[in-house]
């Protein structure tokens, strides 16, 4: 079954209104949580028991995240939506928050409720303005219902919720720099510890969570975490958004199960595209390692599957390539990026994205020395695990996946000056 | 410095923050002050960084850190067309070689009439309508062929 949790009413025309919503069922979560008066913790049990984990790409248990809050804090808390969706491979956030903004906001009231937070403020990836817009708009909505703002649904609670836009820097997806660029700086990533949930916005206690990840907060507490969970497999609980481009007939979002075979989602997204030979995927957003093809095909779509295989679930970003593929060039353009957005804070990143990027360049114009293979390993070596954030993984990974793959294309381009393809 | 208008607005930006916290809108400020003037001019980002009540140095900062920012004139029309890999994967190179010699300009170049400047983008977190380009930092335009991009170009005035 697909479109079971975020996507359910996204059929309905004029989705993102606030009557649609309603008349879907939406809100009915956070009736519920007032009209009952469901204690944090047992919301928070519910989450524990949905398994839902992390959707912005590291996977982390929310559970267990929303356990660190600190309980009785005396001064103001926050709840930060992370919509800055910048990582390569990566559109679902937008389509959640153009075709069922309402949901995201209902689970961000809910959880502002269950962490005790005052303001919420979602962080939008600059680009897609209209996006920016429609959310503000729903806002109001919801504002003007009662919903959200002071007194909410006449229960005495107040909690507000703000749109910030980013304006074009990647690094700010990564949760402490997101926090900076809130606060009115550059996004510069934090050292950790202290860590959000003790020191946050403005020094607060400050709870970051992923758009997709809040969204799937209404269904949890209206149906249970048992049946959130049921929706995928143990340990990797409920439904997905699975971002699909690249060489497909049909490229687009597909919510479905956790733990759905990749040839399955392959179909959804129409099958390879002019019916080529599928070459390789990259499974989880542009900064994980590549899988082949014939390895892909074996695979479940959800986290310890892919694991399994050497690479991450991530954000959930299929980035599909067929055989006309040159991986030199396509690693090429993706070291080019990191190079282009590493805050230049850590030594080991913004040196060694640009090694990384002029030696992939030299190769792939015919100027490779066959020794740049074991240097790229050395400088993709040297930068991993010794960076404030993981943005420098996120450049070495992909290095190192596709030399574990397609050493030999690297080798054919550095002896013959051209593409193998 | 700035229009009434575009005061207001920056206004409302400040309300959204705690009090005594009116820096977090300068992301805000600033695009607004953009949008009024075509480009961040040195000028106006201390005008934006006076109004917020930081340090112009803080406001400078913000500008050159975020790419969206023009601290350069500008065309009539800014397009910034992705060329990561997803977009490239779905084509985008025949329609940034259709762009460039069509308006006579690479990438960071603006036309001589001043209507047109490309510009090299990064994902948009639209892969699956690729390839994108973004009009003006405001407008989405998908599926970029060469002939979707001759639709586009003959729609701005
Ligand atoms: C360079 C970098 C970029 C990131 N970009 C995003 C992003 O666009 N969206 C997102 O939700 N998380 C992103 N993350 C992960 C966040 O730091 C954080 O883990 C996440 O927002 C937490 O939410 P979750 O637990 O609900 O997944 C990024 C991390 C790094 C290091
Ligand atoms: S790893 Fe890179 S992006 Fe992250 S803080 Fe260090 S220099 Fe900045
Ligand atoms: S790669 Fe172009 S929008 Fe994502």
């Amino acid at each position: 079954m697909a479109n079971e949790v975020i996507f359910h009413s996204i059929h309905l025309p004029e989705s993102w209104k606030l009557e649609n919503y309603l008349k879907a069922g939406g809100y009915d979560a956070l009736k519920k949580v007032l009209a009952e008066k469901i204690s944090p913790d047992e919301i928070i049990n519910q989450v524990k028991t949905s398994v839902l984990r992390g959707r912005g790409g590291a996977g982390f248990p929310t559970g267990l995240k929303w356990s660190f809050m600190p309980k009785n804090y005396p001064g103001d808390k926050y709840l930060v939506c992370n919509s800055d969706e910048g990582e390569p491979g990566t559109f679902k956030d937008r389509d959640i928050i153009r075709l069922n903004p309402h949901q995201l906001i209902e689970g961000m009231i809910i959880g502002g409720y269950t962490l005790g937070a005052k303001v919420g403020y979602n962080y939008i990836h600059g680009e897609i303005w209209e996006c920016y817009e429609r959310f503000e708009a729903a806002l109001d909505e919801a504002r003007a219902a009662g919903l959200l703002g002071k007194n909410i649904l006449g229960s005495g609670w107040d909690f507000d919720i703000h749109a910030h836009h980013g304006y074009g820097a990647y690094v700010c997806g990564e949760e402490t720099a997101l926090l900076e660029s809130i606060e009115g700086k550059k996004g510069q990533p934090r050292f950790k510890p202290p860590f959000p949930a003790s020191f946050g916005l403005y020094g607060k206690p400050t709870t970051i969570n992923n758009t997709e990840t809040l969204a799937s907060i209404p269904y949890i507490v209206k149906h249970g975490g048992q049946k959130f969970l049921e929706l995928g497999k143990p340990n990797n609980g409920g439904t997905k958004i699975f971002s699909v481009s690249g060489h497909v007939n049909n490229p687009g979002n597909f919510e479905i199960g956790m733990g759905t075979p990749f040839s399955e989602l392959l179909k959804m997204a129409g099958g390879m595209k002019d019916g080529r030979k599928l070459k390789a995927v990259i499974p989880g957003g542009s900064s994980v390692p590549v899988v082949p093809g014939e390895i892909m095909m074996d695979l479940t779509m959800d986290y310890d599957s892919i694991a399994k295989a050497g690479s991450y679930l991530g954000a959930g970003s299929v980035i599909v390539m067929d055989d006309t593929v040159c991986m030199v060039r396509a690693l090429e353009r993706l070291s080019y990026f990191y190079y282009e957005e590493s805050c230049g804070q850590c030594t080991p990143c913004r040196e060694g994205t640009g090694w990384l990027y002029r030696v992939i360049h030299r190769i792939e114009h015919g100027l490779g020395k066959p020794e740049d293979l074991d240097l790229l390993e050395s400088v993709a070596g040297n930068i991993m695990g010794r960076t404030i954030c993981a943005l420098g993984d996120a450049a070495a990974m992909p290095v190192q996946g596709m030399l574990k793959h397609y050493r030999n294309e690297f080798e054919y381009h550095i002896q013959h000056k051209k593409c193998m393809v | 410095m700035l229009s009434p208008e575009s005061l207001k607005k920056i206004d409302r930006e400040i309300a959204k923050y705690p009090d005594g916290k009116q820096q977090s809108a300068v992301m805000a400020a600033l695009r607004i002050a953009q949008d009024e003037k075509g480009w961040l001019a040195p000028e106006t980002i201390e005008f934006v960084a006076g109004y917020l009540g930081m340090a112009p140095i803080a406001a400078h900062e913000v500008a050159t850190f975020y790419n969206m920012y023009n601290l350069q004139p500008v065309g009539k029309y800014k397009i910034t067309i992705c060329t990561n890999l997803p977009c490239t994967l779905m084509g985008v190179e025949p329609t940034v070689e259709h762009l460039k010699r069509k308006l006579g300009i690479g990438f960071g170049e603006t036309t001589p009439d001043g209507k047109f400047t490309l510009k090299e983008g990064e994902c948009m977190g639209s892969c699956g309508d690729g390839p994108v380009a973004l009009v003006n930092n405001v407008r989405l335009c998908a599926r970029l062929t060469p002939d979707e991009a001759d639709r586009i170009l003959a729609g701005l005035e």
